[in-house]
């Protein structure tokens, strides 16, 4: 199987002292990865990393081709749509400007038609909020608007920010749902970062786990699961 | 022996320079004398400015106005109430030491930029203030007032203007010494303090409000003093004397100088009182020019001022090895 | 009655100048969090522009079209070589060098055309209508101020750069995560500021005369506008602008006479940053210290 985003020695951090230490992880085209790890691990930093939102040093492959020079705004236009920490929402804008803003690189207007009606099956709620300012809607609606913003870019890989913080665990499932669907019928890649490892494990087939900016054990997701080790002294469950 | 210590260099130097500015009237001619004396009132200004901007981070667009209510308070006592000159510097830091805390108290809402806005206003409306024709009675209106240059006392060997510059020389020192006391202690340290992390500054128990309001009651009595000291020099006071354009370039002397420095000060003052009489050669506007290129290119390039160029160039020569 | 209704008509005339000016200052505060000290200068240097094609024998409308096109490359110029080196640098250095770019187009201006007053041609005939309480040309200015407001609004409701623009002002890390270049949406910031307030010089050269220095009181009262408006939303500057037209009329009339106009402006600056710091349609826009 091929990847789609490889991550080779990857030091990144804020001002001079690095948060990663030379990290290496892949995500299969069109499979689920997810980086495990307690707070303050480096988790955000490597999504944050990935999509140019600060500088690295290593190397980070797209679809083969080099991404670590380019500009966030160039990394977004390659298909890497990122759902960040806090979900980033335009929250004095309408719902369905947030949308159109997701699509904002795209240039046909057919396909993004569509794609509202595919992101409006997805989730019916945000058609009914359609004409609202984003603010208003609850966490979890804001969790979904962020997930729809972040398809309407047509991704090839979708990085995921701890989409289950602050959620209802009912609706932290139907998220997780949603998200397993998109990877099936559509072959998008995922990029998943949580806290909620048991989740991240179901929905993921490679697995990192990630402790003080390093990668301690990496395998595929079952195996990170089945080890009693790694969850004793990691996971937490 | 051992080899002087860098404050003992620092005294030596600072003796020589204070010769130096002694010596300077009986060197060059009376026109030069005038000019100086204006510096050193410019460098009273600037050292007012600075603590408020430079020190304390509280940006005033609007110095020229308490530089204007000195020089007019001076300008009024000795037109109409006969007050003798040197008198009415004290008056007028009093002056502006009340109106700089009145302007500071609402001033005291506002953060950097909205500061920065109120003090532009302030600017702007001077001139028409004093113009008013409610306070013509006392400010001349558009005229001005004219005053007279003092002789100097005592029966001392000095021109007009030799005793003028004697006259400035003792106030900028005094001013000067003042302004380090003030900065170099308990005082200094609450108003950068303030400047760099207020949230910090107010955990550690400073009030904030009154350092700030009082700030700017000093920066404005210092300014005023050198108000009250450009008018005697000058002998003449008029509204259109004191526009935007005297705060730009008073803004301008402590950025060139260099912000948060007292010999920045000085710096800043020869910079304003001589580059212009340079520049005027080529046209009317180069002045303004030279004077916004100066300021673009120092933020870019010397955000330390001339100050800090001078620092930077003696740390240098200490440290490199001494030539045979 | 009949001379206050009269005030109030002039005070909207000038008050569509002033509501021009904030909407400029709106355009780069919205982008950028900053206020522009030198809008007044930009506009000034344009209306010079366009005094220079009307001289070169270019019609009217025409001259106005291409200062508005220059004046919006002026705009992008200056931020991209100015004022992004000091992108992130503290309030105290943008300002200053906000306070050098006044300094430097007044002093151009002056430079190239003389510090003697010129006169402007008004697009408008002259004479006046409404039996006489307006002037065409003042008439004229306000149908201008609330087509420039028209055509703003269609731009940033209706069209995806405008959207862009107001996403990238509002939440910028979001906006590069989908693909908007923020660093140009700010520029284009500039140059919508510096072609808007093309306008304001424009229609107020006909009035005050043009000379480098004519906006400085204008660009005062167009503060006073923005900020009573709001100075984050473009109908509250508008607003606000409109206002403080009349109010300056009318204490001008009643209160103060005009000579003291700049000193009303300073009241009202510091009146509503210390009592209304939003404005009275803004957000919240300063933080109390």
């Amino acid at each position: 199987m091929t990847a789609i985003l490889e991550v080779s020695g990857l030091v990144a951090g804020y001002g001079a002292a690095p948060v990663l230490h030379g990290l290496d992880f892949a995500v299969p085209q069109g499979g689920v990865a997810t980086i495990l790890g307690a707070n303050g691990a480096g988790k955000t930093t490597t999504l944050r990393a990935v999509s140019g939102l600060i500088r690295p040093a290593g190397e980070i492959r797209f679809a083969g081709e080099r991404i670590d020079r380019l500009s966030t705004e160039d990394i977004a236009r390659r298909g890497i749509a990122h759902v960040p920490d806090g979900r980033g929402t335009f929250v004095h804008l309408s719902v369905e400007e947030n949308l159109r803003l997701g699509a904002y690189t795209r240039r046909d207007p057919a396909g993004v038609a569509r794609d509202f009606e595919r992101v409006f099956a997805l989730f019916p709620v945000l058609q009914e909020r359609r004409r609202q300012q984003a603010g208003t809607l609850s966490g979890g609606e804001q969790q979904m608007l962020a997930i729809s913003r972040a398809l309407m870019l047509r991704p090839r890989l979708l990085l995921m920010d701890e989409p289950s913080f602050g959620l209802a665990p009912l609706i932290v499932r139907e998220i997780f749902r949603i998200m397993r669907a998109i990877n099936a019928e559509e072959g998008v890649a995922i990029l998943l970062v949580e806290q909620n490892a048991g989740l991240a494990l179901e929905l993921a087939s490679q697995a990192y786990l990630l402790e003080t900016g390093r990668v301690v054990v990496a395998g595929s997701a079952d195996a990170l699961g089945a080890d009693d080790a790694v969850r004793r002294s990691y996971l937490g469950y | 022996m051992t080899a002087p210590s860098a404050r003992q260099w620092k005294v030596a130097g600072l003796a020589l320079l204070l010769l130096f500015a002694c010596a300077l009237p009986f060197l060059v001619s009376s026109y030069r004398t005038f000019q100086l004396t204006s510096a050193l009132s410019y460098a009273i200004a600037l050292l007012g400015l600075n603590i408020l901007t430079g020190w304390n981070g509280q940006i005033s667009l609007g110095h020229g106005a308490f530089y204007a209510i000195g020089a007019y308070v001076a300008a009024i006592l000795m037109d109409r109430w006969d007050v003798p000159y040197w008198a009415t510097i004290p008056a007028a830091g009093l002056v502006c030491l009340g109106a700089g805390f009145l302007f500071g108290l609402p001033a005291l809402r506002l953060e950097g930029l909205y500061l920065a806005l109120a003090t532009f206003a302030l600017a702007l409306a001077t001139p028409q203030l004093l113009k008013s024709k409610h306070l013509e009675q006392w400010t001349g209106g558009v005229q001005g007032i004219v005053i007279m240059k003092p002789d100097p006392p005592f029966g001392l060997p000095l021109d007009q203007d030799q005793w003028l510059y004697f006259f400035a020389l003792a106030v900028a020192l005094a001013m000067f010494w003042l302004a380090r006391n003030l900065l170099a202690g308990r005082i200094g340290r609450a108003l950068v303090a303030i400047r760099e992390h207020p949230t910090a500054a107010e955990a550690m128990g400073i009030d904030i409000a009154f350092y700030k309001s009082a700030t700017f009651g000093v920066s404005a009595m210092f300014t005023g003093i050198a108000g009250a000291l450009g008018a005697i020099v000058i002998q003449f006071v008029a509204p259109d004397s004191f526009t935007l354009f005297l705060s730009i370039t008073l803004l301008v002397g402590i950025v060139v100088g260099g912000l948060a420095s007292l010999s920045g000060a000085v710096w800043g003052a020869l910079f304003i009182q001589f580059i212009p009489n340079v520049a005027d050669q080529i046209s009317k506007a180069a002045p303004w020019a030279i004077y916004g290129l100066f300021l673009i290119a120092c933020m870019y390039l010397m955000p330390t001022g001339v100050a800090g160029l001078v620092r930077a160039t003696a740390a240098r020569l200490a440290r490199s090895p001494r030539r045979p | 009655m009949e001379a206050f209704l009269h005030q109030v008509l002039s005070g909207l005339a000038t008050g569509g100048i002033y509501a021009i000016v904030a909407l400029a200052l709106v355009m780069i505060y919205q982008a950028t969090h900053l206020v522009n000290f030198a809008q007044g200068e930009m506009a000034m240097f344009s209306t010079y522009l366009a005094w220079t094609m009307i001289d070169a024998g270019l019609p009217y409308w025409g001259a106005f079209a291409g200062t508005v096109a220059l004046s919006f490359a002026l705009g992008i110029a200056i931020e991209r070589i100015v004022i992004r080196p000091v992108g992130n640098a503290p309030v105290l250095a943008v300002v200053i060098v906000f306070i050098g770019l006044l300094v430097i187009l007044n002093s151009v201006a002056g430079w190239i055309y003389t510090y003697t007053i010129k006169s402007f041609p008004s697009p408008f005939p002259g004479g006046s209508v409404l039996g006489g309480y307006l002037s065409r040309h003042e008439l004229g200015v306000m149908g201008v101020t609330l087509g420039v407001l028209l055509l703003l609004f269609l731009f940033f409701r209706f069209t995806p750069l405008g959207l862009a623009m107001r996403a990238a002002a509002q939440n910028p890390v979001s906006s590069r995560l989908v693909g908007i270049r923020v660093g140009w949406m700010l520029a284009l910031g500039w140059g919508l500021a510096a072609a808007i307030g093309a306008v304001a010089g424009m229609m107020v050269a006909p009035i005050v005369f043009l000379d480098p220095n004519m906006m400085a009181g204008i660009l005062l009262y167009g503060f006073a506008g923005a900020l009573l408006g709001g100075i984050d939303n473009p109908a509250g500057a508008v607003a606000g602008g409109l206002a403080v037209g009349v109010l300056e009329n009318l204490s001008g009339a009643y209160l103060v006479g005009t000579e003291l106009k700049l000193t009303v402006a300073l009241v009202l600056i510091v009146g509503v940053l210390v009592v209304r710091p939003s404005g009275l349609f803004g957000r919240v826009l300063v933080n109390r210290v």
